[in-house]
């Protein structure tokens, strides 16, 4: 069922408002409920709020309210230096400080055309592949949670993801602020012994994503709330700016690892997984598949890594202005792209700094999504969204 | 994937009007960018998406940028006719003097779209548009009915920026809450001295309960019931 990208460009025979969201109309009779889900609903994953219309147990309005953790991330960066915002891309996506730093530092250096030592790249890759498993699990984790599955298959999860965890700390001095790469490399090298406990926390994680697995293949609860719900057509995915495992899970074959090669991602072998029913079930096996993709590229990177600087010695920290002119960086952060616009007019501070953050632009179709469904699937399909507050809000 | 003098011509030829000039990146990413008229914003975007060769389905960025009023010194040679006294004679003499002239650039905002292809798997395309000033016309039209990606990103821009998009379906405030006033992030912005202050539906309860006290400040004693 996959339909190659092609025919969603082709507009001729759509209408005028094809990509909102359909009005439904109440059919019982009575009031409609106005609720409000949140800002404190303890399936918001943070501070959010949905107000939503309620027909009997049917939700026929749904509008996503924000700002709650807003601290305008992009003017307070406009009025530092570069290198003083990194530690704050940390605070972006909480869980995957590390792909922030990526994301951020590619930015700056297509900004300033700084290249990147080979084995600070060989770093990158295995961070970020690190924070992509890290992150799919608490997601998957977080959905049984969700199912009333009340905290132990959470558990499972984070008792994965603190090996992890660790492993970040050692290298970085912090588990989840890692601020940890630079314009020009990374801050400090890995020793021997840390590329060895990587290998050893990475050998034990397929046992962890068969266990894992499990739960979803086998748990008729979960087959029964989570397929067939959700649907998100691909057309109107990718109109609506979607990316990520949303967006692979709706059958298109869309992965910034393998459209830009950023970093060294053509070195790798992988697959991209894809979704051919485009419902919740979907996106977790999608995230699922992901982490067994990124297990393989881990492995790669582990073998191959070479040694020499993690910093370009070239690389300018002191006095680092940027010459006049304007990049926009992305990669596959484990939530979507994520993207950093910066303008420079030649002075310490950014003109420009905007942060392109794929959690806020993937939940524009949240009410699509929800619209006919009852109110208790709306806690799921907002889930399977993944998001984090930190950067939806910025 | 074609280069932006070649975009640029094959939107002329397709949008007959359009007004599209390059704008060029001095950077070393060398990501050129063009600037269209408002116009006909929403033909060119149309264009753009259903074009079989640039096919660029996927708006992924959108954002607005600031440009306030500048005020640009320049020094300028000015050659006039002064009366002197050479000898004990006046005479007319020319006389180059340099003055400095301080003229206004009239600021903007802009807003720039990225916009990259799935199906071709290409981008980024830049486009950027510009209102007429920052204060009373900030009026442009929205890429939502095209894009629906730009729906949220567009209300940030009206939030943060003050850019009045026309057409867009639900144009609100998405980070400040609707109260609030200014635009912060524009560049003249000032930040209150006093983050608390936040006129809310608690206010009008105070002002409520003020009302029950007398001048004295005794609590006035509703009929039959307590205070």
């Amino acid at each position: 069922m996959t339909s190659s990208a092609t025919d969603f460009a082709l507009s001729a025979a759509r209408q005028e408002g094809w990509n909102r969201p359909p009005v439904i109309e109440p059919d019982g009779e009575g009031e409609l409920l106005e609720l409000a889900m949140g800002p404190h609903h303890p399936s918001t994953h943070g501070v959010f709020r949905m107000d939503v219309a309620l027909d009997g147990e049917r939700v026929v309005r749904l509008k996503p309210v924000f700002g709650y953790l807003h601290r305008n991330h992009e003017k307070i960066a406009e009025n530092t230096s570069y290198l003083a915002s990194m530690p704050y891309t940390d605070r972006l996506d909480y869980f995957c400080s590390l792909t922030n730093n990526w994301a951020y530092a590619l930015a700056v250096e297509k900004l300033v055309g700084q290249a990147v030592p080979e084995r600070a790249e060989y770093l990158r890759v295995i961070l970020a592949e690190l924070t992509r498993i890290q992150n799919h699990a608490s997601s998957i984790g977080f959905l049984l949670q969700e199912m009333g599955a009340s905290g132990t298959p959470l558990m499972y999860a984070f008792r994965e993801r603190e090996k992890i965890l660790d492993l970040f700390e050692t290298l970085t001095g912090s588990r989840m602020m890692c601020n940890y790469m630079r314009f020009g490399g990374c801050r400090v090298d890995a020793s021997p012994a840390w590329l060895d406990a990587t290998r050893k926390v990475v050998a034990g994680i397929p046992e962890f994503v068969d266990e894992f697995e499990r739960f979803l293949r086998t748990n008729e609860i979960l087959m029964a709330r989570t397929q067939g719900m959700g649907i998100l057509r691909p057309e109107l995915a990718v109109n609506a700016g979607v990316t990520g495992p949303m967006l692979r899970a709706s059958g298109v074959n869309y992965d910034i690892r393998k459209v830009d090669h950023y970093g060294i991602y053509d070195r790798f072998k992988f697959r991209v997984p894809l979704g051919d029913h485009w419902d919740i079930y979907d996106r977790y096996m999608v995230r699922m598949l992901e982490m067994r993709e990124s297990i393989g590229i881990l492995e790669q990177a582990l073998k191959e890594i070479p040694g020499g600087p993690v910093m370009d010695p070239k690389a300018k920290i002191r006095g680092f202005r940027p010459k006049p002119g304007e990049a926009y960086g992305r990669i596959e952060a484990p939530k979507g792209e994520l993207g950093f616009y910066l303008i420079s007019d030649g002075s310490p501070n950014p003109y420009r700094y905007r942060v392109r953050p794929p959690s806020l632009i993937n939940l524009t179709i949240l009410e699509d999504m929800c619209l006919g469904h009852n109110v208790a699937d709306v806690v799921l399909i907002f889930g399977s969204v993944d998001i984090v507050l930190g950067e939806v809000d910025r | 994937m074609k280069t932006v003098e070649e975009i640029k011509a094959a939107i002329e030829t397709a949008v007959p009007g359009a007004q599209v000039e390059i704008v060029r990146n001095p950077g070393p990413s060398a990501q050129h960018s063009l600037r269209i008229g408002h116009e006909f914003a929403v033909q060119v975007a149309t264009f753009l998406q259903d074009d079989p060769e640039l096919a660029l389905d996927f708006l992924s960025n959108v954002t607005g940028v600031d440009w306030p009023d500048k005020e640009i010194a320049e020094k300028v040679k000015v050659t006039r006719q002064v009366t002197k006294t050479i000898d004990g004679v006046e005479q007319a003499v020319e006389e180059t003097v340099e003055e400095t002239r301080k003229r206004l650039e009239p600021g903007c905002l802009e807003v720039v779209y990225h916009l990259y292809s799935m199906a071709k798997k290409h981008g980024p395309v830049v486009l950027r548009m510009r209102t007429a000033n920052r204060s009373d016309k900030v009026n442009l039209p929205s890429l939502t009915r095209v894009w629906r990606a730009a729906e949220f990103q567009e209300r940030e821009i009206f939030d943060l920026y003050g850019i009045v998009f026309e057409g867009h379906p639900d144009l609100r405030r998405i980070l400040m809450w609707d109260g609030f006033k200014d635009h912060p992030m524009r560049r003249d912005y000032v930040d209150p001295d006093d983050y608390e202050y936040e006129p809310t539906a608690h206010d009008e309860v105070l002002a409520k309960a003020h009302a029950h006290q007398t001048a004295a400040g005794a609590v006035a004693v509703p009929e039959g019931g307590k205070p």
